[in-house]
């Protein structure tokens, strides 16, 4: 039995404090009107050519404004409202990010599960571990979603019914994007992976006390469910949460592109944590080739993570087309860094790092590559979600990192306070015989 | 050198790995194990040096992706510019997404071939070459150990009829 240390405890408490005395700050030093807005960015830029570059870029998000509206919002507007999103977009970009570990955690282990693997049972109560997070991340999550269809934040521009009038695009997608049916879509997706990991959890404890199979065989079936209800509204859903702050523009592989996102995160994940419980000695019956087998997991889905953001990248690039285009104008113009370096990190590190067959037995390499994965997949939903909420008036500041901060606080207190309720050994899965025994013919 | 062996077959990996392992504990010289797959795990009983195939395949790789910049920076920038797509930048690194497709092509072409290449020169088998494994049937479904014979036939022979051997053959080395 795996018990909570006083020092994980202070730990993610004083990150939970820390990060949220961070997230107030941020929230009070947003300009609450338009003066002070002026102000912040007049005391930000004092060079002049530097401002008119502002101009420009946030031309391509005013340009449906100018076209239809014949420009209602005047720059100043514009950058306030950006500025004003900021702490807001902070919070659902960390919140989003942590709550994407433990649902990538859960398609991950609903695929053990249907697949029946023989490898991963030793495993198991790892990841039910991590999808403990997947109630109260989601609930946030849910809060934040419920405060934006009040009007109190601003990060989805089409729940605006003044800007909708304005827009004929958003217009005709308002059948879909309608604030109420919004929500409700949000509530289906949370309510459905919650039952399957509150079900798929309870089998799975049950299991250990049976002597039959009768549980397990009940989980495989489940799982085989979950997964098809899973990749419909996986899919769906960053549609709504992602995409659809960038209203105009779309894409038809996003839903996987984030889902590779997902399933990598969830995977370094059950990584980390196997390898910090196995150093304070627990888990005994995993060993290198359990650790081998998720070193190629994150080393598969970082490569089919590049793979599916080069095929969304490449055709708009390619084609050119003006209203597809600004997605990715907006990003390499106003977000350089973390655009391309994105890339860099998400790929060629993990890549070099764990191509290697005897270099991902290494546990201290594969705890290397994954700081690497999940930072790098931070800043993967930053690209996603900030430039279409903040535009150019980004940074990685007080708001970004004291969110990281009370999300990973909170999900470290909410993960192992879960993986101490159950031992961390599953007893009764057919499999575990197999599990134990196994090696990677390496 | 031997010029007498003996050729212990076995019809199941498991019986051989458990076979392979009895011997090696008992101290038998085992010359050579022919399987019709790779059987996990020999390798390591039989104490064989690990491949480095992986090595030259990340070498390959590393040639051919060098060879599809360098390709494709003489076809599509050098020698003859062309306009596609409304992109004439004329430039390989303003250009290079669309070039990424080629470059990953010929990486993953090099490296399978070369690859294929370097295993057949490894284990030494070109075109109309003499099969080396003594019986056609461990292409099949049988397993063999080689062990050379001194004067210990009788020795070998009871170790051996303790594993779960289908059948022990003699031969004399055919080669002199």
């Amino acid at each position: 039995m795996f018990k909570l240390t006083k020092k994980i405890k202070i730990f993610s408490f004083s990150l939970i404090i820390i990060g949220l005395l961070g997230i107030a700050f941020g929230f009070y030093s947003a300009p609450s009107n338009i003066e002070e807005s002026k102000e912040m960015v007049a005391s930000h830029d004092h060079d002049y050519e530097h401002s008119s570059d502002h101009d420009k870029s946030s031309q391509y998000y005013n340009k449906y404004e100018s076209k239809e509206g014949g420009g209602h919002m005047s720059h100043d507007e514009h950058v306030y409202h950006q500025l004003a999103n900021r702490p807001w977009a902070a919070l659902y970009v960390a919140a989003f990010f942590f709550f994407m570990i433990s649902l990538g955690t859960l398609a991950f282990y609903a695929i053990q599960r249907a697949s029946q693997s023989g490898w991963s049972p030793v495993l198991f109560r790892v990841m039910e571990g991590i999808t403990a997070y997947l109630l109260p991340g989601g609930l946030i999550l849910l809060l934040i979603l419920l405060l934006s269809v009040f009007h109190l934040n601003h990060l989805f521009i089409w729940m605006d019914p003044e800007v909708v009038e304005y827009d004929k695009i958003i217009k005709a997608k308002s059948g879909y994007l309608e604030p109420y049916f919004f929500l409700i879509r949000a509530v289906i997706y949370l309510s459905g992976w919650y039952l399957y990991r509150y079900l798929s959890r309870k089998f799975s404890l049950l299991q250990d006390k049976s002597n039959d199979n009768n549980y397990h065989i009940k989980n495989f079936k489940l799982a085989a469910g979950f997964l098809v209800f899973f990749l419909v509204t996986e899919s769906m859903m960053s549609w709504d949460w992602i995409m659809s702050i960038d209203p105009h523009w779309f894409s038809t592989l996003f839903g996987w592109y984030v889902f590779a996102s997902m399933a990598v995160s969830g995977i370094t994940t059950i990584a980390l944590i196997s390898i910090y419980l196995k150093s304070n000695g627990y888990l005994p019956n995993v060993n290198d080739n359990h650790l081998h087998d998720l070193g190629k997991f994150m080393f598969g889905f970082s490569v089919f993570w590049t793979y599916l953001w080069f095929s969304q990248f490449m055709l708009i690039w390619y084609s050119n087309i003006p209203e597809e285009v600004v997605y990715f104008i907006s990003r390499i113009e106003d977000y350089t860094i973390p655009f391309w370096g994105m890339v860099v990190i998400n790929f060629i590190l993990p890549f070099l790092l764990l191509v290697s067959s005897s270099l991902k037995r290494v546990n201290w390499i594969l705890v290397m590559a994954g700081i690497v994965i999940l930072v790098g997949h931070y800043m993967d939903v930053f690209n996603m979600i900030m430039p279409s909420a903040v535009g150019d008036q980004w940074f990685i500041g007080i708001p970004e990192i004291s969110s990281i901060m009370f999300f990973a606080g909170l999900f470290i207190y909410i993960v192992f306070s879960s993986l101490e309720k159950a031992p961390l050994e599953v007893k009764g899965d057919p499999f575990n015989e197999e599990s134990k025994k196994f090696i990677y013919p390496f | 050198m031997a010029n007498k062996f003996l050729h212990a077959i076995y019809d199941d990996d498991d019986k051989l790995m458990d076979a392979v392992k009895y011997l090696k504990k008992e101290g038998v010289y085992i010359e050579d194990v022919f399987t019709p797959f790779p059987v996990h795990g020999l390798d390591h009983i039989l104490k064989l040096e690990p491949t480095r195939l992986a090595i030259t395949a990340f070498i390959y790789g590393c040639v051919g992706l060098a060879f599809g910049i360098l390709m494709i920076n003489y076809i599509m920038i050098v020698d003859w510019p062309q306009n596609i797509g409304g992109k004439p930048s004329f430039s390989l690194i303003e250009n290079i997404p669309a070039f990424v497709p080629v470059i990953f092509e010929l990486t993953v072409f090099f490296t399978a071939h070369l690859m294929v290449i370097t295993f057949y020169l490894r284990s030494r088998l070109w075109p109309f070459k003499k099969a080396e494994n003594p019986i056609p049937e461990t292409t099949d479904d049988k397993f063999l150990i080689q062990i050379p014979i001194s004067n210990n036939e009788k020795d070998l022979k009871a170790k051996i009829n303790k594993t779960d051997i289908f059948k022990i053959d003699i031969v004399e080395n055919k080669n002199e």
